[in-house]
């Protein structure tokens, strides 16, 4: 369990003061200067060997991120985008970082950029977000007049500037090309890779994409050290990562936690137990509506970091633990879920744009029982079909929650569509 | 270059090619939609995934380019399995309405359903419908069978340069989506063929035919001077449609909507056969014996200078030929082609092409415009130098009225007097002209049909002088043709021969009773008002302006009709094949100026178009190098002297309406109703 001198977003639940003062009494921006003095590559050395891995949900290496940003610009803009646009049902950690700790993410925003060669920096921010979006604006402005970021940012003799955008209210700008599209002004529909933005992104130019809370905690290992840092949680999977309990527990939360931490240990801990106790539970959907539920028998014992999530064929996304009791109708809740994907497909490509739907309205089907057996494998197939296919990973995305169903739950799906065909009854519980 | 191997094959494909291109050279099919040669790369329908060695996920092979050591394999199950999904998705909402589907038997969504999808459909709910879009006269939609590959979109933002087109909505509910007004573009019509399903199908045609029903005959168009190849599909005697054929240095495989859509101008106004205007004045239908000897009985006894000829805008060389040889055996000078009266000067060919090459345009880097709008005298010429502008680094410079041209243009200035100022290199655009490695100039019809035309002519020249437009390893200086006949009828010379006279004098000499029998051989462009009293033969297949006025009426055949020569703006040496015959008692031009010649003046010496062609070789010889734009040499022409300030004025109002058979084309017409009042509130020229 993470021990408090350990914890890195030390104002979560606001109750201190979110602007520049109280957050410099927390510790930010301090000494900013001197992790810029530790040069470009050091800083990036650092990073990797921290293990950070990306807090979006995908887990790619951060430091490996951005060492693909070109060394040399020669005059050419660089840029850093900041994927504030936190929309994937049952994530909302970044949002406390934003409301609470804005300082914290602008110092991540100044180290990070000056270690990948950033000339300016984009926040994307979830259109939704109406006071975090206040909160931010306000602390970049604050962060200007102290001198931290514009011109000569934190006396380093470099000259930094950080924007703020706001989106419009799609899920799929959150992916990070689509939100490089969206930010120049276009329709948001992912682009195809490669080119990688940190060859061609922003406005044609070398970009990295970060989510929030990749970013913000960027200062503080590097201000604590990576040796502090790595001997949090597992190899690999290191350090801290704030935690969304949602669903039916006694207290839902965010919590700032170390990675590799038992799934029950921190339900039971933080959350205040299952609504009716361990054995009341009926699955977990642990990162993000877009991952595989796992059910009970794993939720045991299984650790909360991405590769031990990985290997019982779930992820961990976005750290945003979706807790479903015995009460829950699982189809229906997986269903709801193909619902959202179906409606925040951009329609750009084929298999997400006519698979979403179709699957959609065969689980419709399948939630009263109105269904063959055999649609249970056409169903499996044609997530599959969807899986991998398309030119960004909502597609996989709409397809895990209903093969982890399938995996999980086929049985339920049997017994629905049985009692359909002999009682002409939907079930309905 | 890189090396790759594909399906074990060991590859060299050129940097830059996507892996789908590099299939392609190893002779391997890869089925796509989105996926278009010429057009940006969408990767959006994902029926080209393959997989590629080191990466998890198949990749779609349109978008990835080509690199030192890339393993693809494009026959696993993996990827047959993605293709039967892709195809699976695409078809659920796909109405699968075949049988009454104008796109059925030439289908892309068809064909490759057969070879790569699923023998049965497995969606059990219920199809989407997507209301239709409006698009004009002559692209009917049927979007629910759109499957959103965006080749429209990118077609119309790309190469015509009309942002009219676009995707809205999200998920299911994207649609394909026009303004609800016909597409502003003169290249619209290709929208159909890149069209990979139904959704876009030609208006005109609707319901008309089915693809296998018809004979296609590989021709060339001449509807305007760049010389497209098509393909013209005939069911029966009747042109049922023209298509583009892929020419890479003429018209690619996209062609003007003229083009395409005027072929109904076909059926329609046809002369079909000899008509002499009796006592009373009345045109009456004759036997061609009755029509010959009323010629015969007026032409004989009269010397050769009373006699004069002028070939129109879509006579094929040979019977321009034959008829300037029908006129030498009667002793007439009076030869003349330019009935625009464009001061175009015959003596030297490279005064008279569009030399620069309609591929060539892709290497200028400033292009100066001068009386000319090429978005409607040479659709395909707008498109090339659209094409160069998106390339980057293209500077164009305008003289004379202003256009949209679907590219940025710097106005420069209105008449002559401009272009006199820039060819001394004075102004701000000569500074461009000086620093651009490839300059290149283009007079329109606009700036040398007028009477200070080889003046102008003779500017041009300096100015491509001045700039160093024409070197050993280029040639900057065009003339921008409007008619398919012109560049052939200069190369024969069908020009007034010594002592002779040109347009102006003909039509003078006319109204004086200096010359008194005029033969038209398909001119209907000139103005016909001096002839009232000459005696006037009319050869040609429409009966448009010339034939109300003839008094004998020779009917001939259209371009679809005959096997001719005909030569394009750049000197290309085309060939023009039948495609049905002609209607009733019209025959192939010229076999009648061949049976003509027996009964006046002298035998003509060819018996078939062997024969005739034999002697247009013999006459120049460009014309045995058939498909084959050869570099004119650069030698003296035009004729230095004072200009006219008056501004250049365009010679095209109506782009839908410019010749016989366009203006016969109900299609046109109604282009023409509905797409020019808008062109003209455009650029201020209405009222």
């Amino acid at each position: 369990m993470l021990q408090d001198k350990d914890r890195i977003f030390t104002n979560l639940y606001g109750q201190d003061d979110w602007r520049l003062d109280g957050a410099r009494r927390r510790g930010v921006w301090d000494g900013t200067k001197k992790l810029l003095d530790l040069g470009r590559d050091e800083i990036i050395d650092q990073v990797k060997a921290s293990e950070l891995r990306g807090r979006g949900g995908a887990g790619f290496p951060a430091g490996l991120k951005w060492s693909f940003m070109p060394k040399e610009n020669e005059g050419r803009p660089a840029y850093l985008v900041v994927n504030a646009d936190e929309s994937e049902p049952g994530t909302c950690k970044d949002r406390e970082i934003l409301r609470y700790d804005p300082q914290r993410l602008l110092e991540g925003c100044v180290v990070s950029g000056f270690a990948m060669g950033a000339t300016a920096c984009y926040i994307y921010i979830r259109g939704e977000f109406f006071s975090e979006a206040s909160h931010v604006q306000q602390a970049i402005d604050e962060a200007y007049e102290a001198g931290l970021i514009g011109k000569n940012a934190c006396g380093s003799g470099w000259d930094y500037d950080i924007h703020l955008h706001r989106g419009a209210g799609a899920y799929i700008c959150g992916e990070e090309t689509a939100l490089l599209e969206s930010l120049e002004g276009r329709k948001g529909q992912p682009r195809l890779k490669p080119p990688f933005p940190a060859a061609c992104g922003l406005y044609g130019y070398p970009t990295t994409v970060n989510n929030v809370e990749t970013i913000a905690v960027v200062p503080e290992i590097l201000r604590r050290g990576v040796t502090w840092w790595t001997s949090l949680g597992r190899p690999k999977n290191t350090g801290t990562k704030i935690f969304s309990i949602s669903g039916h527990v006694e207290k839902p939360c965010n919590v700032e936690e170390v990675m590799g931490i038992p799934l029950k240990e921190l339900i039971e801990k933080h959350a205040g137990g299952i609504r009716g106790g361990w054995d009341n539970l009926l699955a977990v959907i642990p990162g993000g509506s877009s991952v595989p539920c796992i059910p009970r028998s794993i939720c045991d014992t299984v650790l909360m970091d991405f590769d031990s999530l990985q290997a019982v064929k779930s992820g961990l996304g976005t750290a945003a633990i979706i807790v479903m009791d015995k009460s829950t109708d699982i189809v229906a809740a997986i269903q709801r879920l193909a619902h959202f994907y179906m409606h925040e497909s951009c329609g750009q490509c084929t298999p997400c744009r006519e698979g979403t739907g179709w699957m959609w309205r065969v689980l419709t089907r399948m939630m009263t029982g109105r269904a063959e057996s055999e649609e249970i494998d056409v169903l499996l197939d044609v997530s599959r079909q969807v899986e991998g296919h398309t030119i960004c990973a909502l597609g996989d995305a709409a397809a895990w929650p209903i093969q982890g169903l399938i995996r999980h739950f086929r049985p339920e799906l049997e017994r629905r569509i049985k009692r359909y065909k002999e009682t002409g009854r939907a079930a309905a519980e | 270059m890189p090396k790759l191997t594909i399906d074990g094959r060991e590859i060299e494909a050129a940097s830059g090619l996507t892996v789908i291109q590099a299939c392609e050279l190893a002779g391997i099919e890869i089925p796509r939609f989105c996926y278009h040669e010429r057009l940006s790369v969408a990767g959006n329908c994902r029926m080209c995934l393959v997989e590629m060695e080191r990466s998890p996920k198949l990749i779609a092979s349109c978008a990835m380019p080509v690199a030192d050591g890339m393993v693809i394999r494009t026959d696993t199950p993996a990827v047959q399995k993605a293709r039967k999904g892709v195809m699976e998705f695409l078809l659920i909402n796909h109405p699968l309405d075949c049988p009454i589907c104008d796109q059925g038997g030439e289908c892309d969504l068809q064909d490759q359903a057969m070879a790569y999808g699923f023998d049965r459909g497995r969606y059990e709910e219920n199809k989407r419908a997507v209301a239709d879009k409006y698009m004009g006269p002559l692209i009917q939609t049927i979007m629910t069978r759109c499957i959103h590959c965006t080749r429209c979109v990118r077609f119309s933002t790309e190469v015509a340069g009309v942002e009219e087109m676009g995707a809205l909505g999200r998920g299911e509910h994207v649609e394909i989506t026009t303004l609800e007004k016909a597409v502003g573009s003169e290249l619209s019509g290709n929208l159909v063929d890149v069209c990979p399903v139904g959704a876009l199908t030609s208006k005109p045609y609707a319901f008309s035919a089915r693809s296998w029903e018809l004979r296609n005959t590989d021709s060339v168009d001449v509807l305007d001077a760049v010389g497209s190849n098509i393909r013209v599909d005939c069911r029966g005697r009747e042109v049922m449609r023209v298509l583009p054929r892929l020419h890479e240095d003429v018209n690619e495989e996209w062609i003007a909507d003229k083009t395409r859509y005027a072929c109904d101008g076909l059926r329609r106004q046809r002369l079909d056969r000899p008509y002499v205007r009796n006592a009373e004045g009345r045109l009456v239908a004759a036997t061609w014996g009755e029509a010959f000897k009323a010629i015969a009985g007026r032409l004989g006894g009269l010397s050769g200078e009373k006699i004069a000829a002028v070939a129109g805008d879509l006579c094929d060389a040979e019977s321009m030929l034959a008829l300037k040889d029908l006129m030498g055996t009667l002793g007439s000078p009076n030869l003349e082609c330019r009935q625009d009266g464009a001061k175009l000067d015959p003596g030297t060919r490279a005064g008279y092409l569009f030399n620069t090459g309609i591929a060539g345009i892709k290497q200028a880097d400033a292009v100066l415009l001068v009386g000319t709008n090429p978005r409607w005298e040479a659709a395909m010429i707008n498109a090339r130098l659209r094409r160069r502008f998106l390339a980057g680094g293209l500077e164009v410079g305008l003289i004379g009225p202003a256009v949209d041209l679907t590219y940025p243009v710097e106005s420069l200035g209105a008449g002559p007097e401009t272009l006199k100022q820039l060819a001394d290199g004075k102004g701000a655009f000569a500074k461009k002209l000086k620093s651009a490695e490839r300059p290149m100039v283009v007079l329109g019809s606009g700036a040398l049909a007028r009477p200070d035309g080889a003046a102008v002519l003779a500017l041009g020249r300096k100015l491509a002088d001045t700039f160093g437009m024409v070197r050993d390893d280029w040639n900057g200086f065009n003339v921008l043709h409007r008619a398919a006949a012109r560049v052939g009828a200069l190369d024969l010379g069908f020009v007034p021969g010594e002592g002779g006279r040109d347009l102006v004098g003909i039509l003078e000499g006319a109204a004086s009773g200096a010359v008194e029998a005029v033969y038209l051989l398909g001119a209907d462009e000139l103005d016909l008002s001096p002839l009232d009293k000459a005696f006037v033969i009319y050869q040609g297949h429409h009966g448009d302006a010339a034939a109300h006025l003839a008094d004998v009426i020779l009917p001939g055949a259209a371009y679809t009709e005959k096997n001719g020569t005909y030569v394009n703006t750049e000197g290309r040496v085309q060939l023009g094949r039948l495609a049905a015959f002609p209607p009733g008692e019209a025959r192939e031009d010229w076999t009648i100026l061949r049976a003509l010649s027996e009964v006046v003046g002298e035998r003509l010496p060819y018996d078939n178009l062997g024969q005739l062609r034999q002697r247009l070789i013999g006459v120049n010889p460009v014309f045995a190098a058939v498909d084959q734009a050869e570099r004119a040499p650069w030698e003296p022409f035009g004729q230095e002297g004072p200009v006219d300030p008056a501004p250049f004025e365009l010679p095209i109002d109506d782009y839908y309406r410019t010749d016989p058979v366009s203006r016969a084309s109900e299609t046109m017409a109604r282009c023409s109703a509905e797409l020019l009042p808008a062109a003209r509130e455009a650029t201020g020229t209405d009222g």
